[in-house]
């Protein structure tokens, strides 16, 4: 089999994952003119399960390119300096037969069982997130351990729009049109706009399956990496529409047992934010925050995790 | 039905997406039957047992947000993957997310709660070792106890399910009056998987917040 044979996670796990913007845009909406996403009920900023893992992919891949078991399956075009890869073992050579038949039988089974096999050993986001891999038989399917839901600002934010100019025409004809101006200036500048969030906190909440992970081979090693990415991933995707993103916080439940020892619902209550305020910290849905300067930096709010009666077998570990 | 369970399961999020607008997915006004079958089998599942849903609590008023997300349009070919293996070198095998880009609308639940009304059957596969009593108290041990093979999702994995066990009956549909009565029309029963996976169609009606589910081969049932 191939070089890489670690063994799966045997805990689940169930995460907290606080980052904020400052003055940025985390993640636009395409639907609203690349304005940052909003729940339009409650005026939350949103942040997508994919944009989260995308960022994760990027990281992974920056940091662990080429070495053998952690290539990266979707990426994005700009990272494609891609070094020499090591060769590794394939897992089995190719069956010309099992192209051929179209039924399923129990060789086409294997076959595709070690398709999906190779795709885990090899690429760290198949065998963390999964991957839908069309097969003639049927949709050879890796269900990824690693599971993200929408991340959420912790209050409303208030998007901002933000006019700007540059010095420069694209086209030749804006030149010439802007010289030949009544007004005399020459000027050629083309307007843009960014979208902004002055401050944002925003709170992720993110599930690990071990059963899953026993199928994809997702093991300790693949997990520190996901800390590491998790921790570190918005100081390597800095640009113009980011603004200054940061991860502030990673609260991890671990759990005893594959199956859990306590629901997720539950734990995920115990990591409460507060507003802070001259000393003081409120209720976020208080009646009288309202009053409070709008939160600038993280400085603005209170992380309390609650530790009292933890269901027996839950472990809370504080990455960051 | 001896044994059957009560699940309740809420989220803020749910797209149980209609089977005729899956590129741009509409989710359905409530929770589908193979859904809830899912978020069981997420729970507890062996294949000794299949589970058969009864009926689904419809407890809040159903609303849709929508939300456009970057996909990719293409899945992972399989030739390719043979290819790399026979090769024994991975480096041709990516996909460049850009150039498979694609913008989907989804359209989604907001703020769904549900009783999901169920119970199993055996299966031909079931061993000596193998009784419903066995079953009924491991499922009802981990749904009390929080524990999952892995995290149910309402329809996508993005929206995952909190889930508890309810004993007693269900709590009262929090349903406006004009939605409590309600023809939902055609609505997916299920995939029968034993016959080629043939999607399999009933004609869902809320009566007072609850979806009663066909058994799955009713004479009602169409494919």
């Amino acid at each position: 089999m191939t070089a890489l044979q670690n063994s799966a996670i045997q805990n689940r796990y169930e995460f907290v994952f606080l980052f904020d913007v400052t003055r940025g845009n985390p993640n636009g909406d395409p639907d609203a003119g690349n304005l940052p996403r909003l729940d339009p009920e409650t005026n939350h900023g949103l942040v997508t399960d994919v944009c989260l893992k995308r960022k994760v992919r990027n990281f992974i891949g920056m940091f662990h390119n080429g070495e053998p078991g952690l290539g990266i399956y979707v990426q994005e075009g700009a990272i494609l300096n891609e070094k020499h890869r090591k060769a590794f073992e394939a897992v089995r050579p190719d069956d010309e037969k099992v192209r051929t038949s179209a039924k399923l039988s129990p060789k086409s089974g294997d076959e595709e069982a070690a398709v999906r096999r190779f795709m885990c050993d090899n690429f760290f986001d198949v065998r963390s997130f999964g991957a839908v891999m069309s097969t003639g038989i049927n949709c050879g399917q890796v269900r990824g351990p690693v599971q993200f839901a929408f991340a959420q600002s912790v209050e409303p934010v208030l998007p901002l729009e933000i006019s700007i100019t540059r010095m420069a025409a694209t086209t030749e004809g804006e030149v010439k049109e802007a010289k030949d101006g009544e007004d005399g200036r020459r000027d050629n500048r083309t307007m843009g706009r960014k979208h902004i969030i002055p401050y944002g906190l925003y709170r992720g909440h993110g599930y690990i399956s071990a059963k899953l992970a026993e199928r994809t081979g997702f093991g300790e090693e693949d997990l520190e990496r996901l800390w590491a990415a998790l921790e570190q991933m918005f100081d390597h995707d800095r640009s113009a529409a980011r603004g200054e993103m940061g991860s502030r916080r990673l609260i991890l439940f671990r759990h005893d047992s594959a199956l859990g020892n306590a629901p997720a619902p539950g734990l995920f209550d115990r990591v409460k934010v507060r507003r802070a305020f001259q000393g003081e910290t409120y209720d976020l849905n208080s009646p009288g925050t309202h009053n409070l300067p709008p939160a600038r930096s993280f400085a603005d709010y209170a992380v309390d995790i609650d530790r009292d009666g933890l269901p027996a077998g839950v472990q809370i570990i504080e990455r960051l | 039905m001896s044994f059957g369970v009560k699940l309740r399961v809420s989220g803020q999020y749910a797209c149980f997406a209609r089977a005729e607008m899956k590129v741009e997915r509409v989710s359905y006004d409530v929770m589908t039957p193979s859904a809830a079958r899912g978020i069981l089998e997420a729970i507890h599942w062996k294949p000794a047992i299949t589970w058969v849903i009864d009926r689904i609590h419809v407890l809040k008023p159903i609303r849709f947000q929508s939300i456009r997300r970057n996909e990719v349009g293409s899945r992972i070919p399989v030739a390719n993957v043979r290819k790399a293996m026979k090769a024994g070198a991975v480096q041709d095998l990516r996909m460049i997310a850009e150039h498979e880009r694609q913008q989907r609308a989804a359209t989604i639940l907001y703020d769904v709660d549900y009783v999901i009304e169920a119970h199993f059957d055996m299966t031909d596969q079931a061993g000596p070792q193998d009784n419903p009593a066995k079953h009924h108290e491991m499922f009802t041990r981990r749904a009390a106890g929080g524990q999952c093979f892995h995290q149910p999702c309402l329809g996508t994995r993005e929206f995952p399910a909190a889930f508890e066990l309810v004993s007693g009956d269900p709590p009262r549909t929090g349903l406006p009056d004009d939605q409590r009565d309600r023809d939902l029309g055609w609505m997916l029963l299920d995939i029968d998987h034993a016959n080629d996976r043939t999607p399999l169609f009933f004609r869902a009606a809320l009566k007072d917040g609850v979806l009663t589910v066909p058994p799955l081969h009713a004479p009602e049932v169409r494919s």
